[in-house]
């Protein structure tokens, strides 16, 4: 284990608990392993306990970048090829092929894992936008299908996860030998819903990953909302709504991100009532507006989709979010010292306040936050000037 | 005891280097332990990274200097240390520690001094969320956390003892203190503030105070230490106005549940 900085011989790891999150962005779109993200989540090893991890990496097929590329776990045989023959009836496959993996000590047997490289037969569903017409149909093999999921389907990208501690998922996917510009990882520790394949993170649909650290107590209120919206929860944990949120708000709605994070992460309505209009006017419409896509509870999440990363953590930072900048490559992360493993010569660290994303986009230079605070390397922003 | 107390004199001076490269923290502090009891006094700690709960064990005069970056819960329960650290510290450092010294000379992250109940944490940079939440006193246990820079929301968050001094001394001309709700549930200790800060979002438990002649000489006694551990100027930094933040009563929620 090349990315292993220490061994621990108790098997006490089950003991300590909070998930832990990883990511890091070159804006040119150079591609990189993923070994920053491998050993950086090695080093929050007690955040999780073996039971989910995984990565999600941009850039990944370029060779298929035209493709949906559609990762799906099955249970037997006879579910995937139920799954094939339905995509096959809506879509055309360019190629498909079991997901490469190698055997792991001590994880558990898995599903079967395959991924296809599909396009959307021409002159079905015309009147929808493409990317609706897909994620209906991800919805309909993952709440109708009985044995299997659709676990990653966009462009250029793809999602790895499992029930295993992150090295182990490393290991059985052979993370080694993929490239991206933008990777996510998680190392979960399950609180409230099973440990199992389809519950690992991330969280994907279409091209959007999510990895998320905490608890989503309006998950009730959020998921009804969604479900009206034609996406449903069928992964048995509460981050699958941050995905479907992310491309509802983001996507189809054209909000900015910075507008997204007001929805998920919104200011309290005392520190509205502050605003200055027409700041104030835009808050309370928003609040107004998706007042039940608002995630109530701790969480800190990184969403990404193609050349973005965004950060993000609960208006009142009841978990942990850090990032750093080195050059062209933004850093986020649970826990500093993991920044600071996966790139000694990190530039500058700081850690925003509640609420307020941490964002790189492709194609532009990460930026440290707007404060004077550069004495020290934790600077925190002000959220209004 | 007599042999005890000979034998830590004669090692008051005895240094020793602890390589934290690929050891679990367990590990790591099992060998601090034993470093110690082998009679090292002054120990260093290389290629920290990440590694919790350091120090949480020790019991003894000991100084630990620690290069790169500790994990959470640096000096938990400490009793009687003193660690550099020549870094940033993360979250939950000095956790309900009881007696000795942390000295950051970077800055530090959320619940620093977590239920903390005596010793001093001095921090040259900015500190995260909820800093001194629950630190408390009792007789001559008082802690002090004593903030170089500025802090984020929440600081000293159900404080119940103890003193805090944020000096701002990074803020830019103008600049304010980005901290809010600062004393939320606060019902006992005090915190003294350097730099503007936006009055609209102070905890709702929290009442406002010019310093006063004994105000004053506590600050410049702890502000005089802060300038010491990093070569400051004591005097510069000592130039206010400062401003007190008290809790208003002992027991804030004493009427909440009461019908």
């Amino acid at each position: 284990m090349a990315w292993a900085n220490c061994e621990n011989r108790y098997n006490d790891e089950r003991v300590s608990s909070a998930c832990g999150l990883f990511g890091f962005m070159d804006t040119t779109g150079q591609r990189h392993d993923g070994s920053r993200a491998i050993k950086a989540l090695y080093a929050m090893k007690e955040r999780g306990n073996g039971l989910g991890a995984g990565f999600a990496v941009y850039g990944l097929y370029p060779e298929w970048a035209d493709q949906y590329a559609f990762h799906v776990m099955c249970r037997d045989e006879a579910d995937r090829l139920e799954v094939e023959d339905y995509l096959r009836r809506y879509f055309r496959i360019a190629h498909a092929e079991p997901i490469p993996h190698t055997p792991v000590k001590g994880m558990v047997e898995g599903p079967i894992l395959w991924r296809y490289f599909v396009a959307l037969l021409e002159g079905i569903e015309e009147a929808q936008a493409e990317e609706d017409a897909v994620i209906q149909h991800v919805m309909r093999i993952n709440s109708q299908m009985d044995g299997a999921f659709v676990f990653s389907s966009g462009k250029n990208m793809g999602i790895f996860k499992g029930v295993g501690h992150p090295e182990q998922i490393a290991e059985f996917y052979r993370m080694d030998t993929y490239q991206g510009y933008l990777w996510t990882a998680h190392n979960r520790f399950p609180t409230n819903t099973p440990g199992w394949w389809g519950g690992a993170h991330p969280f994907g649909l279409l091209d959007w990953s999510v990895v998320h650290n905490g608890e989503i107590s309006s998950y009730g209120i959020n998921r009804r909302y969604l479900e009206m919206h034609g996406y449903l929860c069928t992964m048995r944990t509460d981050t699958e709504v941050v995905a479907y949120a992310a491309d509802l708000l983001m996507r189809r709605h054209g909000l900015a991100p910075e507008w997204a994070a007001a929805v998920f992460a919104s200011p309290l309505w005392n520190e509205i009532e502050a605003m200055p209009e027409p700041e104030q006017g835009f808050y309370r419409a928003i609040r107004q507006t998706y007042g039940s896509l608002l995630l109530n509870g701790p969480f800190t999440v990184i969403i990404a989709r193609t050349g973005q990363m965004i950060g993000l953590g609960d208006r009142i930072r009841l978990r942990p979010l850090v990032a750093g900048i080195k050059g062209s490559m933004l850093y986020i992360s649970s826990e500093l010292s993991a920044i600071h493993l996966a790139e000694p010569a990190i530039e500058f660290t700081w850690t925003p306040l509640g609420g307020v994303p941490v964002m790189a986009r492709l194609g532009s230079a990460p930026e440290p936050p707007p404060s004077g605070h550069r004495m020290s390397v934790l600077a925190p922003e002000v959220r209004y000037a | 005891m007599r042999e005890r107390v000979i034998a830590e004199e004669a090692a008051i001076h005895t240094e020793a280097v602890l390589d934290a490269q690929g050891l679990y923290y367990r590990d790591l502090n099992e060998r601090l332990y034993r470093l110690v009891e082998q009679g090292a006094r002054s120990i260093v700690l290389k290629n920290v990274s990440g590694q919790r709960y350091i120090g949480t064990n020790l019991q003894a005069p000991v100084r630990l200097t620690i290069e790169g970056v500790p994990g959470n819960d640096l000096g938990a329960f400490m009793d009687g240390p003193e660690i550099h650290v020549m870094n940033d510290a993360q979250d939950g450092c000095g956790n309900t520690m009881n007696s000795g010294t942390i000295v950051i000379h970077g800055s530090a992250g959320d619940i620093l001094g977590h239920s903390m109940r005596g010793g001093s944490i001095f921090v040259k940079g900015n500190v995260g969320y909820r800093v001194g939440i629950h630190m408390k006193e009792y007789g001559d246990r008082r802690p002090v956390i004593v903030i170089g820079g500025t802090t984020q929301h929440f600081l000293g968050e159900y404080m119940a003892g103890g003193v805090m001094i944020v000096l701002g001394h990074n803020l830019k001309p103008g600049e304010m203190h980005p901290s809010r709700y600062i004393g939320t549930g606060m019902h006992g200790g005090v915190i003294y503030l350097r730099g503007p800060f936006d009055e609209r979002f102070l905890g709702k438990e929290v009442g406002l105070a010019p310093v006063e002649e004994e105000d004053l000489l506590l600050i410049e006694r702890y502000v005089t230490r802060f300038a010491q551990w990093f070569a400051q100027d004591a005097a510069a930094l000592l130039q206010g106005p400062f401003v007190k933040l008290y809790p208003r009563t002992k027991r804030p929620y004493g009427r909440l549940y009461a019908y």
